[in-house]
């Protein structure tokens, strides 16, 4: 006795909602993208095994130092005494900033310590140095 | 003269290349978009004006010189050892303080790899010092 299939299953992929399905991936993708605004300095940072990541954009505030120097803060070069100032109006407009420190790994430590004595001053606490795992 | 007869068909914005639209939006952004977390050795200052009196015996000075040399309690040790050895410190006190002091040529690359270090023999008590 034969078995008769009544019922015809089709066996294609239905293509009307593939539009939809792709916009909501595109909405997804154009609302993640974050076009970078600063540049910063050419440095090559250090690397470190033991590294964690910074929960929040919004809430960082990039200080580069390259080995020559220069200290550069959203695209504008600093002397050491001015930084206190900036800090401490971004510390004021968000009191849960964390301040990354971009710097040369042949930067001098004199530097990163007047910047420390200055983070301090601006009551800007939280830091962060920014390294590279040995991977990337 | 017969009049012209245009028959309205409704406006219709084609939907069937709506999909290649999008993939090709999609593409774009995808390609565009770089998820760069930021990543680093996190460390909280001290307030301004905080000073501490801490008993000698709780504090472990760590010495790094212009060339990358270091100073461990005294002692000249391996950059890759001062994990370990710190780790073992720790294990007899766990008051203890790490007082990291850098000269002021010492590189930066150093200094970071040091407080790595500290970092992987789980110290939290980690001070650093005014350089020379």
């Amino acid at each position: 006795m034969k078995f008769i299939r009544k019922t015809t299953l089709s066996s294609e992929i239905p293509t009307a909602s593939m539009p939809d399905i792709i916009f909501m991936l595109l909405i997804f993708f154009m609302v993640t993208t974050v076009l970078r605004e600063f540049s910063g300095l050419p440095i090559e940072i250090p690397k470190a095994k033991r590294i964690e990541k910074l929960k929040s954009r919004r809430h960082t505030s990039h200080i580069w130092v390259s080995k020559e120097g220069l200290i550069s803060i959203e695209d504008r070069l600093f002397n050491m005494e001015n930084i206190r100032n900036i800090i401490y109006d971004k510390r004021v407009a968000d009191p849960q900033i964390v301040i990354s420190l971009k710097a040369d790994e042949s930067a001098r430590m004199e530097l990163v310590s007047g910047i420390h004595n200055e983070l301090r001053k601006a009551d800007a606490l939280k830091l962060n140095y920014s390294t590279k795992t040995s991977l990337d | 003269m017969g009049k012209i007869k245009r028959r309205f068909k409704g406006g219709e914005i084609p939907t069937s290349s709506m999909a290649d639209i999008a993939f090709l939006l999609l593409i774009f952004f995808l390609v565009t978009t770089t998820i760069d977390i930021d990543k680093g050795l996190g460390l909280v200052l001290p307030a301004e004006g905080e000073t501490i009196e801490i008993k000698k015996k709780n504090i472990l000075n760590c010495l790094i010189n212009s060339s990358g040399m270091v100073l461990l309690g005294g002692e000249p040790v391996k950059l890759k050892d001062v994990s370990r050895i710190v780790k073992e410190k720790l294990r007899e006190n766990n008051k203890l303080i790490i007082s990291v002091k850098t000269h002021e040529k010492t590189h930066y690359k150093d200094y970071v790899a040091i407080i790595d270090q500290l970092k992987i023999a789980n110290a939290t008590r980690i001070s650093i010092a005014d350089t020379d």
